[in-house]
This record gives C-alpha cells, structure tokens and sequence, in this order.
C-alpha cells in the first residue's frame, strides 16, 4: 500500500500517518528519552568500555594500545563471549544456566580425547563435542520446562555432574594436549591480511546494504522509518570500528624478525558469523519473537498457542551448543584440556558478559550484542589489570564490582522502566 | 422452533453461539447448573451475575478451556464440540482475559500477531503485519496510540485493553468474548473501551460482554444473559429491561416484583427454559 492511500483512507490517524516521518533530530531525542526513562540497552557497557580502554591507554601508553596486545584481547574475549551469547537465550526467558562453564569443559575434552586417542578427524571430533553440549542442554530444559525444577539448581546439578564427567573423561589429573593443527589455528593463527581486509569490507558493505533496504522498503510501504541520516551515521561508526580494527590487526604484531604475526584473528570472523546468526534468529524469524514473549509472559504467551515448554527447551540448547563450541576455543587456545576446563571463573565471566552489555537477568530483555560488549569490557578488565601488574585476585574483585554495578544498573533502570512506563 | 418474523427486526441468521443446559461439575461442585446463553452476530450480549454465578466458568467452557459436562453447543447453527482452545480460534472464537494476555516487552504489533506471526520463508514479515494492524486499529478507529511500534508497557490501561481487542479482531473472528474489560479502567478510557465493543458489533461480529458494571451493560448491550448461582435467571433485550429487574435477577434469581413479562431474544430458547425454571417464583 503507498503511503498516499493510507493518508487518504484515515488521514487523521496518527497510526496510519506514515507521511509524518521522524526527523534526525526528533530520532535522537527520542532516544535520549528512551533512556531516561530507563531503557539503556548497551550504553553503560559501551561507556565503560571507552572509560576502561582510554584508562589503560594513559596508564600503559606502550603495551596496552599495541597491535599484539589488541590482536590478544580479542583471543582472550573468544571464549567467554561465545558462552555468554548462548547464556543471554536463557536469560531472555527469565532462567540460567550454571553448567555452561563445565558444558565448554565437556566438549572441549571429548574432542580432544577422540582426537588424541581415537584418531578422529577434527571435523568429527568438534562435532561429537558440539553434540555433547547440545545434549546437556536437551538435558536441562527437560528437567527446566517439563520437570518444572527452577533452572538454578536442574544447571547447578549438571554443574555437579558435568565436572565430574569432565574429571572421569580426562582420567583424573591428567591433562590432554591437542595437535591438531586446525583446532589449534582458531585460536593462534591469523587470517592473510588481505583476506581479513576482504571480509571487513565485505561485512561493512553488506551491513550497510541490508540497512539501507530495510529503510526504503518500510518507506515504501508507508511506515515508520528511522530518519535517513541516522542510518548513515550507524554505517560510518560500524565501518570505521571494522576497518580500523582490522588496520590494527593487520599490522606486524612479532617482536622478533625470525616470524611474521600479523592480520585478524581466525577467532574473529567465526565469532562474528556466530553473532549475526544468533542475532538473525532471534530477531528475525518467529521462534526468536517467542522467546521474548515467553520472557516478558509466559502464561500470555500460552494463550497465543505458542509452546512455551519447547522455546524454553530450545533455548537450554541453543546456549549449551555455544558454550560447547567456546569450549573448543578454550582447548585451541590453551592448547591443552585440563580437568579443570570451563571451571573457575568462566561462567561467572560469561554470565557477567552478558548482564554488563544489557542483558535483563530478569527476563524478556536482551540482545546478542550485548554479550560481545560485555564480554569486550571483562576482557579489557582482565588484560589492562594484567599489564598494570596486579594479581589475579584483585582481578576477580574488581570484575566482581563491576558486574554488580551492571546488575544493579539492570534491577534500577527495571524500576525506573516500570515508573515510567517502559518495560 | 424459532419464530424469527415476531421478534426479530430484520433478516434473522442463527446466533453465532448458542449454549442449550451447559453443565459443568468440579468433583462436587456444580459451577454450571444449566446455562443457556445465546450471542447474535451485529449483537453485543452481556453476560452478568455476582461474583461465583459461573460467568468466568461459562467463557472457559466457550473458549474450550474446560468441556462442558453436558449441554449443547451450537456455532452458527451447527453442533460444535469445542475440545481445546484452538478449535475455539479455529471456529472463530476470540476471548480478551481480563489479565490481558499481553507481552509488555513487545510492540503492539508483536503482541497482535503473537503466536500467529506472518512470514516470507523463514523471516519475519514485519512490513505486512505492521500495515495490518495498522489497518485494524484504524479500522476499529482508535486513534489514540501515539506509535504502533511502542512496546505495551508504555500504554495505559485503555490503550492495553484496545490492543488485546483489536488482536481478537484481526483473525476474522465471528465471537469475542470480553471479560470485565472495563474493570480496571478510567471513565474516559471505560467510555473509548464501550464504543469499541459497540463498533465490534456493529461490524457484525458477535460480542458477549462480561460485566459488573450495569451502567456498561446497559449503555452498549442489546441483551442482557443473568447467571444466578450456575443457572440462567434469564435472557432479556437490554430496551425492555430496567436496571432494576436486572439487579434483582442477579441477587435473587428471579423477579418479584412483577412487571412486564420478560421479552427474550428469540422465543422457544431462553424464554422457554426461563419459565421452566422460574416458573415457581414468577407466580
């Protein structure tokens, strides 16, 4: 329908008004209203980000910024920002999973276990590791959706369980190395410059593309639209954030002459087709609708006719499997399993990544890119915390406040949400 | 056994629903009793009685919530047997709850197209869904939602009740059944609700209207149903009736004080079994 129609059939709805387009001004204004009346999204994290990253850059001018040390944040982030992206599915429906930290242990040691002693094909192997993830999740929401035990003890039992199966996989004390030159690539090789140069363009070209089209066609169609220019600027800040980081990476990060080191981490693009599927699903197709139906009311969306008992379960999945291939991350990058793997702090880490990006521990709220943002401020805790020196346990002590305060931010800006009316 | 050339002001279809003896027990509980209930396409009937009448049991029943233990059901003039739910959407049977059923975290248009999204292969299809709901809100002239893409918990309490209206009247709905929509609303909200489900009616849909609220009742219902502890007292047009025969069938069941002899919707139903069970009393 054109919007001359609309216009003419009701002209004075202001639902049918497509003609009245928000201007760029209005746009912003209404933004800044959204998040005066409690609606943040990701801005804390990204301010925090910028804080963080511009402290450590004053405080450490020589390591901190450098081409290596940025080329390491990225490696270092890899694993818990791919288990948080799983974790914000379940906390979009209100739950929590606290066995996805041993979920990565799990799938880490089985691949490496038939790699190492079975002699399987990496392929077959990271599968087999992927699947075991999926069951544990199959697993979970069982027991979640049809048993009806809250999820923090159906995952602190799998918690339990997993670090036990982990133990008895790995043979007690043992640690299994992996050779495997494609497992160990993900984490510690780079792809070609140009390569990596390709594929920024080619995300920035197709962002901007499918943005574009996006605006015409619900301009065409005589809806509401954001202003032209707004989109346009999103474009510039993304394009500039790709190109420069892959300027960045692809300089020569060696301290010796003998090896060049240089171009994005193989790590980087996985991460990122992980993140736009995710984020397509979620926010493209039905089934991701009804996850946050099911998260902003289970029992309406109920009535709706959705099955609710499968979405949760669908979603204990989705966020096992991730965390199943974060652990095959883990494995790349430490090159090893321990029987400890995906223990300590990964999943508070993970949990944590998602609930500083934005990600509602109450539900109904959240987006897979906070789980990169999160993930991003924890890792550039962890790192400029390290090159400035300090233990492991101050570390820990500083992350910890810092996921309070985002958890505080989280339950505060709920309570000024439901004040103002914003949900 | 109708008689539609006495009664009836023009061209008569059979009601959209028509409940014959509905009869529902749970364990020694007899919420229904014996409930006749007839709603007429263009029509909004109202449904009342006090509090445990069984007019939240009855819409269950209707909506296929619960079965009737026994009764008849007719839809549109055909036997029905509305086991669950979805074959109470499928026959076109819609209920607003009065808990709403909204997702306050999504839009008005996710919220009207829940459960029932429309897609281009696997995506959304939000240009067409956004325009469609657009057009039934528009259509049901509300004018009063400032964007369709503002999420529910942004609305006020009329605007809310708007939105799970016009989702049941996206799906080509030939009942909707309203419980206590007004109940938690504003005169002026109370008053933009009623001329909605007056415009309902006149768009030829069959509306029942559970209500406490007689002054609701009476401004938008063309009949009036009165549930008296699980049964039906009676089923009068609203233009023939007073408040105050109403209110006395709601708290007693039956009318003392005489007056006119009720004029039901259709002779032979509601009438028929009316003097049956109040024949007693009337007298």
């Amino acid at each position: 329908m054109s919007t001359s129609t609309v216009s003419s059939s009701a002209p004075s709805s202001p639902l049918t008004a497509a003609v009245e387009q928000p201007t760029f001004g209005e746009a912003v204004s209404n933004y800044v209203t959204k998040v005066r009346g409690g609606d943040m999204g990701s801005l804390p994290a990204l301010l925090a980000l910028v804080v963080l990253i511009f402290a450590f850059i004053a405080l450490r001018p020589q390591t901190f910024p450098s081409a290596l040390n940025f080329a390491n944040l990225f490696q270092q982030g890899a694993v818990i920002s791919t288990i948080s992206m799983g974790i914000v599915f379940v906390l979009l429906i209100g739950e929590i999973d606290l066995s996805a930290g041993f979920t990565s242990g799990l799938a880490g040691s089985t691949m490496a276990i038939l790699l190492l002693n079975h002699g399987w094909a990496w392929y077959l192997a990271v599968l087999a590791g992927v699947v075991a993830g999926a069951i544990v999740g199959l697993w979970n929401g069982f027991l979640v959706a049809k048993v009806g035990i809250p999820s923090f003890i159906a995952t602190l039992a799998a918690f339990l369980a997993l670090q036990g199966a982990v133990l008895l996989i790995i043979s007690n004390g043992g640690n299994v190395p992996v050779h495997d030159k494609v497992i160990l690539a993900i984490e510690n090789k780079n792809l070609p410059v140009i390569w990596g140069w390709a594929l920024g363009v080619l995300a920035v070209l197709a962002y901007a593309a499918g943005s574009l089209n996006t605006w015409a066609s619900r301009r065409r169609n005589g809806l509401l639209a954001v202003p032209l220019g707004l989109v346009v600027v999103k474009i510039v800040v993304l394009a500039a954030f790709v190109l420069g980081a892959v300027a960045l990476l692809s300089q020569e990060r060696s301290r010796t002459t003998f090896v060049s080191i240089k171009g994005v981490p193989i790590v980087v693009p996985i991460i990122v087709v992980l993140a736009l599927l995710l984020g397509f699903v979620l926010t493209r197709t039905a089934f991701g609708r009804h996850i946050y139906a099911v998260g902003g009311n289970a029992e309406a969306t109920r009535r709706a006719g959705i099955p609710v008992a499968r979405v949760r379960i669908a979603c204990f999945i989705i966020c096992s499997t991730m965390a199943a291939i974060a652990g095959i991350f883990a494995a790349s990058r430490a090159t090893s399993v321990d029987p400890n793997a995906g223990g300590s702090n990964t999943l508070l880490y993970a949990v944590g990544a998602a609930v500083i990006g934005g990600t509602s521990l109450f539900g109904g709220k959240g987006r897979v890119i906070d789980a990169l943002i999160g993930g991003a401020v924890i890792a550039v805790i962890d790192n400029g915390m390290g090159l400035l020196g300090y233990s492991a346990g101050v570390k820990y002590i500083v992350t910890g406040a810092v996921l309070a305060a985002a958890a505080a931010v989280d339950a505060l800006s709920r309570r000024r949400a439901r004040a103002t009316g914003r949900v | 056994m109708t008689d539609p050339a006495t009664h009836a002001p023009d061209l008569v279809p059979p009601p959209t629903l028509e409940v014959r003896g509905g009869l529902k027990n749970f364990g020694a509980v007899h919420a229904l009793r014996g409930v006749d209930l007839v709603a007429r396409p263009g029509e909004v009937t109202a449904l009342v009685g006090d509090n445990g009448a069984g007019k939240s049991t009855l819409i269950k029943c209707i909506a296929g919530i619960y079965a009737f233990d026994a009764g008849e059901v007719l839809f549109e003039g055909q036997p029905a047997h509305i086991a669950d739910p979805s074959k109470a959407n499928e026959l076109g049977i819609e209920v607003v709850y009065q808990d709403l059923a909204l997702c306050d975290n999504l839009d008005i248009v996710h919220n009207m197209f829940l459960g029932r999204e429309l897609k281009k292969g696997i995506r959304l299809d939000e240009s067409t869904m956004e325009r469609q709901a657009a057009e039934v809100l528009a259509s049901l002239s509300v004018r009063t939602v400032r964007s369709i893409r503002q999420h529910v918990a942004s609305l006020s309490g009329g605007q809310r009740q708007t939105v799970a209206i016009a989702r049941a009247v996206l799906w080509n709905s030939k009942l909707v059944i309203l419980d206590e929509p007004t109940a938690a609303l504003g005169v002026a909200q109370t008053e933009q609700v009623l001329q909605l489900v007056r415009r309902l009616a006149d768009a030829g849909l069959a509306v029942v209207l559970v209500s406490h609220n007689m002054n609701d009742v009476f401004e938008v219902a063309d009949s009036i149903s009165v549930l008296y502890l699980g049964q039906t007292a009676a089923q009068l047009r609203a233009a023939d009736t007073t408040r105050a025969q109403i209110i006395e069938l709601i708290t007693s069941g039956s009318q003392e004080s005489g007056g006119p002899v009720t004029v039901p919707p259709a002779p032979g139903t509601a009438a028929a079994k009316l003097d049956t069970k109040n024949g007693s009393t009337q007298a």
